[in-house]
């Protein structure tokens, strides 16, 4: 029996998650889940199994009885081989004691960074167009997402000029995610010297989201964490869904100061407890030889990257260069649809998926994100099905 | 080694322009880049890889490891090339270890194999011993698995 004064549903739900709206993707996804035979370029993830010696060594720490709880910060084995991976890599030296936090995914990490060192109403800078989650993961951690636009014209690259237009009193975190999804823009040194310097000046803390390094296809991949006298004020996460393609795995990690590691791993301690140890024990296994697993994916991609870049230019669509993780963003803005609608009717008529670039944020309107992590077969037969509904459009 | 010569590994029938579009070449360049490998001999061939279990065919392929004694001019190299020659030796190898030899080869039926080893291959001067082993079933060639691929599991669409 309803008594007068009791809440709907809806009203249950707290303000500040029922005012986020549906992911964009998710109402694609739906359509898309319905329809038989597509070809789809709209899948964020690799196409590549999960190297077999990682699988296999999966199953044999199962074997062997790897199915309880470790350290809250991961086993301390992984996260020595993190730091040397880190150190290499990106070139930026972490104490496995108590600078490294294993978590499950990026997702987890940047989760955790947010709600350990955001203030209610703290300002938090990051660029658009970007991964879906940042916006919303801002805002449930109580923060204020101020968005930074990144423009085709430049490359999508984030540049200190765009920041210090964006910048307040109240900005305390700037997050970076390049090589970046959707753009499959990377940032060259430069750049990345510049937003450091803005970083310092105005003494803000960055989270980079460096999750697609390994698949950087055009000059170094350069870690904001590796500029001197910015591993103080950075948190710097990484983990093993995309160069592994270990995304089932759920595993990742953050690399931070000892005294903002202690505060996201006190969140952690009590919400997860610790990441999953299978995958624990597979990274593991996939640090000790990454180079072979890691070089002959990139090498893949590097070839789709080329395939796509030449046939967007064959078809007339402005597409800036993709340099970076395995995702190219073509302008559809001069075909007279939007990007919904554009998506829409390439699914309808030639049965490819890709997402509309608003799915990212409203500078991604007028862009089309198409993922290369499908098979070559695959993107050939794309290619030349979208040149002919170009070509029908422009009719 | 040569990306160019990678894909065609993988496919051998991969077209010059998409070939020219995955290195960001020209056709031309693609075009003239194969036909000077096939000149220089580092292109031997082009085949398909065959799932010869599912043919039906009823042919038999043995796997012989052969001791040889080396020639004093020419080593391993000259008998092993007579040994290649034949029309049944689909592979052979020089090896380390307790043989010399590695042959793949292939026949009708049993008796066949049986007879190439016995009257052709052992008669060899210089060849000591044989181990004849017959091949049972194929998992995996040149690369290639032989069981279909389990389809692709992803979710169609994710961020």
């Amino acid at each position: 029996m309803k008594t007068s004064g009791s809440k709907s549903p809806r009203e249950w739900v707290a303000g500040h998650v029922r005012d986020i709206p549906r992911s964009g993707i998710r109402d694609f996804f739906d359509i898309v889940s319905t329809m038989k035979d597509i070809i789809s370029l709209g899948i964020g993830e690799p196409d590549f199994d999960t190297p077999w010696h990682v699988r296999e060594s999966t199953v044999f720490s199962l074997e062997r009885g790897a199915t309880h709880y470790t350290s809250n910060l991961g086993l301390l084995e992984l996260r020595k081989a993190v730091a040397r991976y880190v150190n290499r890599f990106f070139k930026a030296s972490y104490d496995p004691e108590t600078e490294i936090l294993v978590t499950v995914g990026v997702s987890e990490a940047l989760d955790l960074a947010l709600r350990a060192l955001i203030n209610p109403g703290d300002e938090v800078m990051y660029h658009e167009p970007c991964y879906v989650s940042y916006r919303a993961d801002i805002i449930f951690a109580h923060g204020t997402p101020v968005v930074v636009e990144t423009r085709a014209e430049d490359d999508f690259r984030l540049t200190r000029e765009m920041l210090e237009k964006k910048v307040t009193p109240k900005t305390k975190l700037l997050l970076l995610n390049f090589p970046n999804n959707p753009t499959g823009a990377t940032l060259p040194r430069k750049d990345v010297e510049e937003i450091a310097e803005f970083a310092k000046k105005h003494d803000l803390l960055v989270i980079t989201d460096e999750i697609y390094a390994e698949l950087t296809y055009d000059g170094e991949h350069v870690s904001i964490a590796s500029i001197p006298g910015m591993k103080e004020r950075t948190i710097f996460l990484h983990g093993f869904s995309k160069a592994w393609a270990m995304t089932g795995f759920r595993l990742g990690y953050a690399c931070a100061p000892a005294e903002l590691t202690e505060a996201m791993m006190k969140v952690h301690q009590y919400t997860m407890l610790c990441a999953p140890t299978m995958s624990q024990k597979a990274a593991i296994e996939a640090l000790t030889n990454p180079e072979f697993d890691v070089t002959q994916m990139r090498e893949e991609y590097h070839k789709r990257r080329n395939f796509l870049d030449r046939s967007f230019r064959e078809m007339g669509l402005p597409c800036s260069k993709p340099r970076g993780a395995f995702y190219a963003f073509p302008n559809i803005g001069g075909m007279g649809l939007t990007s919904k609608e554009f998506a829409l009717k390439l699914l309808d008529e030639e049965k490819v998926a890709a997402v509309p670039g608003n799915a990212f944020g409203d500078c991604g309107e007028g862009f089309l994100r198409c993922a290369y992590a499908t098979s070559m077969d695959n993107i050939k037969e794309a290619m030349a099905r979208m040149e002919r509904f170009v070509k029908r459009l422009r009719k | 080694m040569d990306e160019l010569l990678k894909i065609l590994k993988q496919n051998a029938l991969e077209s010059p322009e998409n070939i020219a579009k995955m290195l960001n070449l020209k056709v031309g360049e693609v075009k003239a880049r194969i036909a000077e490998y096939e000149k220089k001999g580092v292109i031997r061939g082009y085949q398909a890889i065959l799932n010869e279990d599912q043919l039906d065919l009823g042919r038999v392929t043995a796997v012989i490891e052969v001791k040889i004694t080396p020639e004093r001019e020419g080593g391993f190299n000259k008998i092993s090339s007579r040994i290649a020659r034949f029309s049944e030796v689909q592979s052979i190898y020089l090896m380390s270890g307790a043989y010399d030899l590695l042959l793949f080869v292939a026949g009708k039926d049993l008796r066949e194999v049986a007879s190439f080893v016995s009257e052709k291959l052992a008669t060899i001067e210089g060849v000591i011993s044989t181990s004849t082993h017959f091949m049972l079933k194929t998992y995996k060639h040149h690369g290639i698995l032989m069981e279909t691929e389990h389809e692709d599991e992803r979710l169609k669409v994710s961020p």
